[in-house]
């Protein structure tokens, strides 16, 4: 009779530290990064003007047998000009990058990448920002990695740091490089 | 000198008033809707999806660019005749289910739907057992207390000098 008493006034208790386990968990977490609905689908469709090849368009089957960063930037998004010389320098280092211009007008976008250098291999021209919606983008910078079946397997959101870069984005590119042509792109 | 003051007033309330109106135009996104119903439609919509960048406010509330980039897309969507639950899939499916402000039922979202409703019953059912105990043990007690200070009381005369 006793020992039930005791355990029924230690129940708060247990209430209690397994509420402040569940809040102390979210602490740190920053709410503004939300989970991506995109992860472990494909690119979506698109078919969109190359900034600064006048004429000549890029499609997302195009993009298809590489792992690349896609990397969404704009000339207006100040977190941009922060990550550009992260970016810049591994392009240097053969990491492959496409750029997604977001929401821009190309003489700005093309005048930035003059003055702050280039790391896109190629850079998507999305001035009405329909394929930003389709990635389902909420902000810039955003970088998606994509494997070589066109799938994407990982969404950063913010600025990409020479930390997170060798903490997360590395390994994943190197782990997807590795796989190769699996069986999730075949179904 | 006062006219010369009362002008530049005058011109300054011009001035105040226009960049209000100004910006009061630019705030309001302007859709163009064939039936009352379907301005309804597109309100009722735009309320219960959440604006991904500002996270607590509605699609409606919202006028950040993203919010505005969603508005117009839901608009064109409506008027190529989708449904209500075909706009809302189309937005789960490039934001996540954080975009509806009704999340759907899956195991995830569990204890967000039942929590309240078990907190609720397991609360009213203690505090029940509880009142039964209550209601329940006194009229046990009772005659053992009253015998046992009967019995105090009787000690306690019996102890009495007379």
């Amino acid at each position: 009779m006793n020992q039930k008493k005791t355990w029924l006034y230690l129940l708060p208790l247990l209430v209690f530290v397994v509420l402040g386990a569940l809040l102390l968990n979210s602490l740190g977490k920053d709410p503004q990064l939300l989970p991506s609905a995109k992860i472990g689908k494909s690119l979506p469709n698109f078919k969109l003007p190359v900034l600064g090849e006048e004429g000549s368009f890029i499609s997302a089957e195009q993009l298809k047998g590489q792992v690349f960063m896609l990397n969404v930037w704009a000339t207006w998004c100040p977190s941009c000009r922060i990550e550009h010389p992260v970016l810049n320098q591994l392009a240097a280092e053969g990491v492959i990058i496409y750029g997604l211009n977001y929401k821009d007008t190309p003489d700005d976008a093309l005048n930035y990448l003059q003055t702050l250098g280039n790391p896109y291999k190629k850079v998507i021209s999305d001035t009405r920002g329909d394929l930003g919606l389709d990635l389902g983008v909420y902000g810039a910078p955003e970088t998606y990695l994509v494997d070589a079946n066109g799938i994407i397997i990982y969404r950063h959101v913010g600025v990409v740091t020479q930390e997170n870069w060798l903490s997360t984005l590395k390994p994943l590119l190197e782990q997807s490089r590795h796989t190769g042509t699996d069986e999730r792109g075949k179904k | 000198m006062p006219i010369l003051l009362s002008v530049l007033k005058i011109g300054f309330i011009v001035v105040l008033l226009s960049i209000k109106a100004l910006t009061a135009e630019a705030a309001i996104d302007v859709y163009d809707f064939n039936t009352p119903e379907q301005e309804k439609r597109f309100q009722t919509l735009t309320e219960e999806l959440r604006c991904p960048k500002c996270q607590n406010q509605t699609l409606a509330d919202s006028n950040a660019d993203i919010s505005k980039d969603l508005k117009a897309r839901i608009y064109t969507l409506m008027s190529e005749g989708k449904s209500d639950e075909e706009i809302t899939d189309y937005l789960v499916e490039r934001y996540g289910d954080f975009v509806r402000y009704r999340p759907p039922v899956n195991p995830l979202t569990l204890l967000l739907w039942f929590g309240p409703l078990v907190l609720f019953l397991s609360t009213a059912f203690i505090l029940l057992w509880r009142l039964r105990r209550m209601t329940k043990t006194p009229p046990e007690d009772t005659p053992t207390d009253a015998t046992r200070l009967h019995d105090v009381i009787r000690q306690y005369s019996d102890h009495t000098p007379q």
